[in-house]
C-alpha cells in the first residue's frame, strides 16, 4: 500500500535540538521529533504519547542505538522504542506510530506514514 | 529429650565463633548453653585491636551483642571467671563461689601475654597489650608520658610499638633475639624490616636482654640491659609472646603439654572426653596455634564432636600476611627452610626499594615449601597457593619473586587453582565453595561474602575472593559489569580516568575515540555525570543536553503524569518566613501540590513543562537557588537545631550544615549524596543513615561515612573522631572525590565502600595518610568543582535559546491537554486513568 505524503509544517530547523527530541502537534496528536546528526538519515518522528505510562513524554527520552538500531528510551519506565518502525524492543505489544519528517529548506515538516516503513526524508 | 548443660569458658574470638557456629547449626536446642567471659566486654575483634587507637569503639570491634546471645538462647555471663573444675562432680566453680553443673565443657580461655621475669616488671606503668582494658590503661599512661618502650619485637610487639607511636610517644622496641620478628623472617629480611621501622622513627634495639627495670633519672623508669647499658622510658609495654591460659585445666588434672597447653586430639577432646578445648589454650600435636584461623577450625571440629558431625582438626597452615606500620611482612609454610632437609633457596633483595623475598623449594625444584616476604606482599597470594596446593613450580621458580620488569611471572590466575584450594583460612572457605555459591546465584562479592563469611575474618583473602567471583561469573556467561554498556568496553571508573587524563570535555569526542555507535540511555547519563564531576560545565550546553536524563534536561523531577516537581534549595533546612511565603504564593499561583520532603525542604508537585521557567523566575527573584533534586548530586544536608537553641547541643550543627550544603551543592556524582549533621550525640538529624554523617562532640566533630537508608539500609561507619572543621571538610572533600572517581554508575557510597577492595581502611589510608599520593589532586579537583558552581536555573533563565526547550509542543503554546488533576485533601493530584476518561473528550491516540 502506498500513500501520498501530505506534509504539515510544524516548525523550523532552529527548533531542532541535536541529539535530542522536541514535541509538536499535528491535529489532536502529539509527535516527537528527534535529530541525530551522526546518522545520514538524521530526522525521526514517532508518537509523543507513551503507551506504557499513558503520557506525552517520548520527546523527552534519550536517543541512542541498540545493536545499531536507532532507539529512544522512554523516560519514565526506560523501555526502548525503535525510531525506524516504532516497535518496543522489550515488549512487542507496544508500538509507536511513525511519521515521515523532513526539512524543506528551513521548514520542518511532518506527514503520516505507513507502519514499518523507513522514514522518507 | 533433656537438654545437655554446655558451659563455654571464655568469650574471645574462638569461643564466640564456636557459639555462632552452634547457633547456626540448628542444633543449639539440644543444649542449655552458659557462656563465661572474664572481661566486661562481649567477644571482640582482637586481630584489629590496634584500630581501637584509631577511633574504633569497643562496640565497633564487638562481634555480637547481648541481645544476639539472648536470641540464640545462650546465657551470657560477663565479668565472670571460672576458678575450678570438678570433673568428678561435673561442676565448675565461679569466682562468686557459685557452682554450675555441666555435661559438656568447652575451654576457650585463650592465652595471656607473657611478662618476662625481670626485676621491676611490676612497676607502675609497666603494662601489657592484649585486651581493650589493657589499651585503655596504655592510653591513660601515655597521656602522662613522653617515651615508651615495647619489650618484644614480634608481631604483637610491633603492633604495640605502632600504637605508642600513634599516641605521640618517642618509641623504642627491645628484642631479645638478634632481629625483629624472628619467627617470621631471617636475618636479611629482619635487616630490611628494621630499616623500614627505624625510618618511621621507632628506635630498634635487638639482641638485648633486660636485666631489671628501676626508677629513672629523667623518665619514670630506666631499663638496665645485660651489658649495663640503660634506656630511660616513662612507659613499658610487654609483648614478649603469649602463654596458654591453662591453669583451670592443670588444676583439674587434665593432661598438659610440657610447656603448657591442654592436650587435645583431632576432635578437640582433652584427656577427659567431656571437656573440650579450642583456640590458644589447646595443644595439638605439641603445637599451640596463635592465629585465629586455626582457632576457628578447632571451634568447628569441637562443635561436630558435640553434635555428631565429622569435621576434625588436623593441623592448620600457619602462613601469615601482615602490614605492620605500613610495612608488609609475609611468611608461608617452612619460611626458614629448616624443617625440610635438602631444601633449596632463591632470594631477591632490593636495598633501594627495601624489599626482600625468599623461596624455599624442594630438592627437585618442583614444590614450594615456604616463602618469606618483606616490603611487598603482592606476591603472597600466588605463593601461598603454590605451597598449599602442591602446585608444580614453573621451570624458573625465581620468576615468582622477581619484579615484573626483571622477568617476574604474572600472578597465578585463580583458574589455575584446584577446587580444594583454601581461600579464606579464617572461615575455611575453599575455591570450590565460592564457585558453588556463584553457581547458586550469589553474583556479587558482597553476596558471596555474606553467605560464606569468606573475607570477613582477617580480610587477607578479599582480593582473591573477588577474582574468583568475577572469574566464575564470566565463565558462566554472566556480565561481570565490566563495560558500562554495548557502546563502551570500559567500566565507569575507566571512563572517568580517560576523560580526566585526556582532558575530554564532550561525549562525542569520547565516543569517537573510545567507543562506537550512537550511545544510549545507559552510557550517555553516565558520561554526562562524569563530565560534570570533572569539569562542572553547564549541563544544558548544546554538547551535553542530549546526554541528560529527563530530570536533568528540564532541571525538575518528572512525575508519573508527565508533570514536574520543583524543589528549591533550603540549605540545612533553615528558611525565612518570607521565603516560606514565596513558596506558598508560587504554589497557589501555579496550582501546585506541596509536601515537605524527608530532606527538610518543600517539594512543589504538578508543574507543567511550560510553566517551569515562570515558576523558577519567581523563585530566583525571591533568592532561591535550584535544589538539584533532579540530579545525581548533593541533595540535602539535614540538621538538628544544634547548640543555638537546644539545651543538649554542643556545636552549631545548623551553621555547619549550611556551610557543607553550599560547599558541595551542584557537584554531580555517580548517585545522589545526602548529609546529616547532628549537634550532639542524641543524633536527631539521623546523620548515621547518610552518605556523610557528622555528629558534634565536645571537642569537634565525628565523621561517619557510607550510611544509607532506602532498600538496603546501612549504618554509617565511623571514619574519624573529634575533628576540627577544616580537617572534617578536607576528609569529606577527598572521600567524596575518591567516590566520584571510582564508583560504578548509580552506586551509592554504601555499596561502593562495601565492594571496595580494602574497604574503609583503604579509604582512610588514601584520604588521611595520602597512601596513593593523590590527595593534592583530589583537593584540587574539588576546589575546581566548587569554583565552577552555578545555579542552573539562574543560567537557564538568562538564555532565551535554552528556554525554548521548555515547551510541550513547538507549534502550540498550550499545555499538554492530557494532563488532568483532581482535588484531594484541598490540593491537586493527578487524575487516575478512569477519571481522565471522564474528563477528556474522546481522542484518538
Amino acid at each position: 500500500m502506498t500513500q501520498q505524503n501530505e506534509w504539515t509544517h510544524v516548525g523550523s530547523k532552529a527548533d531542532l535540538v541535536p541529539g535530542a527530541g522536541i514535541g509538536a502537534r499535528v491535529g489532536d496528536r502529539q509527535v516527537a521529533i528527534f535529530h541525530i546528526p551522526e546518522l545520514e538519515q538524521s530526522l525521526f518522528a514517532v508518537d509523543n504519547y507513551c503507551p506504557i505510562s499513558g503520557v506525552n513524554i517520548i520527546a523527552r527520552g534519550i536517543v541512542g542505538d541498540i545493536q545499531g538500531e536507532p532507539v529512544v528510551a522512554t523516560p519514565l519506565y526506560k523501555k526502548h522504542f525503535s525510531l525506524l518502525d516504532g516497535r518496543c524492543l522489550e515488549d512487542d505489544s507496544h508500538r509507536l506510530r511513525t511519521y515521515a519528517v523532513h526539512l524543506d529548506g528551513d521548514q520542518l515538516q511532518l506527514a503520516p506514514q505507513d507502519q514499518g516503513q523507513g522514514a522518507a526524508a | 529429650m533433656r537438654q545437655q548443660n554446655l558451659i563455654v569458658i571464655g568469650n574471645g574470638m574462638v569461643g564466640h565463633h564456636f557459639l555462632e557456629q552452634l547457633a547456626e547449626s540448628g542444633q543449639a536446642d539440644g543444649f542449655h548453653v552458659t557462656v563465661l567471659g572474664e572481661e566486661r566486654h562481649i567477644a571482640y575483634d582482637r586481630v584489629h585491636l590496634s584500630e581501637y587507637f584509631q577511633g574504633k569503639s569497643a562496640d565497633d570491634l564487638a562481634f555480637s551483642t547481648a541481645d544476639q546471645y539472648a536470641q540464640w538462647g545462650f546465657e551470657l555471663r560477663l565479668n565472670t571467671a571460672a576458678t575450678a573444675i570438678d570433673r568428678e562432680a561435673h561442676t565448675i566453680t565461679l569466682d562468686s563461689g557459685e557452682t554450675l553443673p555441666y555435661d559438656k565443657l568447652v575451654l576457650a580461655t585463650g592465652s595471656y601475654p607473657f611478662v618476662p621475669p625481670i626485676e621491676g616488671n611490676d612497676r607502675e606503668d609497666c603494662l601489657v597489650y592484649r585486651t581493650l582494658d589493657d589499651l585503655d590503661a596504655i592510653r591513660e599512661a601515655a597521656s602522662r608520658s613522653n617515651t615508651g618502650v615495647v619489650v618484644g619485637g614480634g608481631l604483637l610487639g610491633l603492633e604495640a610499638a605502632n600504637a605508642l607511636r600513634e599516641l605521640d610517644l618517642d618509641t623504642a622496641v627491645v628484642e631479645f633475639a638478634p632481629r625483629l620478628m624472628p619467627v617470621q623472617v631471617d636475618e636479611e629480611g629482619g635487616g630490611i624490616l628494621r630499616e623500614k621501622i627505624e625510618e618511621l622513627g621507632v628506635q630498634v634495639l635487638t639482641g638485648r636482654v633486660t636485666q631489671r627495670i628501676e626508677a629513672g633519672t629523667n623518665a619514670r623508669h630506666q631499663m638496665v640491659f645485660q651489658d649495663d647499658r640503660l634506656l630511660e622510658t616513662d612507659l613499658v609495654v610487654f609483648s614478649a609472646g603469649i602463654r596458654p591460659r591453662d591453669e583451670l585445666a592443670r588444676d583439674a588434672g587434665l593432661t598438659m603439654g610440657e610447656r603448657g597447653g591442654v592436650v587435645i586430639d583431632d576432635h578437640c577432646r582433652t584427656s577427659d572426653p567431656d571437656v573440650l578445648a579450642i583456640g590458644e589454650v589447646a595443644l595439638w600435636n605439641d603445637s599451640i596455634f596463635g592465629l585465629v584461623g586455626p582457632g576457628y577450625q578447632m571451634a568447628k571440629a569441637a562443635l561436630d564432636t558435640l553434635t555428631g558431625g565429622d569435621r576434625a582438626f588436623t593441623g592448620a597452615d600457619m602462613s601469615t600476611k601482615l602490614k605492620l606500620m605500613g610495612v608488609d611482612v609475609g611468611a608461608i609454610g617452612d619460611a626458614h627452610g629448616n624443617q625440610n632437609p635438602g631444601a633449596r633457596f632463591y632470594r631477591y633483595t632490593n636495598g633501594i626499594a627495601q624489599e626482600y623475598r625468599k623461596l624455599v623449594v624442594s630438592a627437585d625444584g618442583k614444590q614450594l615449601l615456604g616463602a618469606m616476604l618483606v616490603g611487598d606482599n603482592s606476591y603472597y597470594d600466588t605463593l601461598l597457593q603454590y605451597a598449599l596446593n602442591g602446585l608444580e613450580l614453573p621451570d624458573n621458580p625465581e620468576s615468582l619473586i622477581l619484579p615484573a620488569s626483571e622477568g617476574g611471572a604474572p600472578a597465578l590466575g585463580v583458574d589455575a587453582l584446584p577446587e580444594t584450594a583454601g581461600i579464606c583460612s579464617c572461615h575455611n572457605v575453599t575455591k570450590g565453595d565460592i564457585v558453588q555459591y556463584v553457581h547458586d546465584g550469589y553474583t556479587s562479592v558482597g553476596d558471596v561474602k555474606a553467605a560464606t563469611k569468606a573475607g570477613t575474618g582477617c580480610g587477607g583473602c578479599a582480593g582473591q575472593l573477588k577474582e574468583i567471583v568475577d572469574h566464575e561469573m564470566a565463565a558462566l556467561g554472566m556480565e561481570v559489569d565490566n563495560s558500562v554498556c554495548e557502546h563502551f568496553q570500559y567500566t565507569r571508573q575507566e571512563l572517568e580516568h580517560i576523560i580526566r587524563v585526556e582532558g575530554i570535555h564532550d561525549f562525542h569526542t569520547l565516543l569517537k575515540n573510545h567507543g562506537h555507535g550512537l550511545g544510549c540511555d545507559i552510557c550517555k547519563p553516565a558520561v554526562a555525570s562524569i563530565l560534570a564531576s570533572t569539569w562542572n560545565e553547564y549541563v544544558l550546553n548544546p554538547e551535553h543536553v542530549g546526554l541528560q536524563d529527563t530530570n536533568d534536561t528540564f532541571l525538575a523531577n518528572m512525575q508519573k503524569d508527565g508533570t514536574f516537581s520543583v524543589v528549591p534549595r533550603v540549605a540545612g533546612g533553615e528558611i525565612t518566613p518570607d521565603k516560606l511565603i514565596t513558596l506558598g504564593e508560587v504554589a497557589k499561583e501555579f496550582e501546585l501540590y506541596t509536601k515537605i520532603t524527608g530532606g527538610q525542604r518543600v517539594d512543589l508537585f504538578g508543574a507543567k513543562l511550560n510553566d517551569l521557567p515562570s515558576i523558577w523566575q519567581r523563585l530566583v527573584d525571591a533568592g532561591f537557588e535550584t535544589g538539584h533534586a533532579y540530579g545525581k548530586a548533593l541533595r540535602t544536608v539535614k540538621s538538628c537545631v544544634g547548640s543555638t537553641w537546644c539545651r543538649y547541643g554542643v556545636q552549631d550543627s545548623v551553621q555547619l550544615a549550611i556551610d557543607l550544603e553550599h560547599r558541595y551543592k551542584g557537584i554531580r556524582a555517580p548517585h545522589k549524596i545526602k548529609f546529616g549533621v547532628s549537634g550532639c550525640t542524641r543524633e536527631c538529624a539521623e546523620a548515621q543513615s547518610k552518605d556523610f554523617g557528622v555528629i558534634a562532640t565536645e571537642n569537634g566533630w565525628n565523621l561517619y561515612v557510607a550510611g544509607n537508608g532506602g532498600m538496603r539500609p546501612r549504618h554509617a561507619d565511623l571514619f574519624a573522631q573529634d575533628l576540627d572543621t577544616d580537617s572534617l571538610i578536607r576528609f569529606v572533600d577527598r572521600f567524596m572525590m575518591l567516590y566520584i572517581r571510582t564508583a560504578d554508575r548509580l552506586q551509592r557510597t554504601a555499596r561502593w565502600l562495601e565492594n571496595l577492595e580494602g574497604g574503609l581502611d583503604y579509604v582512610y589510608d588514601v584520604v588521611v595518610n595520602d597512601s596513593l599520593g593523590i590527595a593534592e589532586d583530589l583537593d584540587n579537583q574539588m576546589a575546581r568543582l566548587i569554583e565552577n558552581y552555578q545555579c542552573e536555573w539562574k543560567t537557564t533563565l538568562e538564555d532565551p535559546e535554552k528556554l525554548k526547550r521548555f515547551r510541550q509542543m513547538i507549534n502550540d503554546d498550550g499545555d499538554d491537554p492530557y494532563v488532568v488533576t483532581v482535588e484531594e485533601r484541598e490540593q491537586p493530584r493527578p487524575a487516575t486513568a478512569e477519571e481522565k476518561l471522564e474528563r477528556i473528550p474522546a481522542v484518538s491516540v
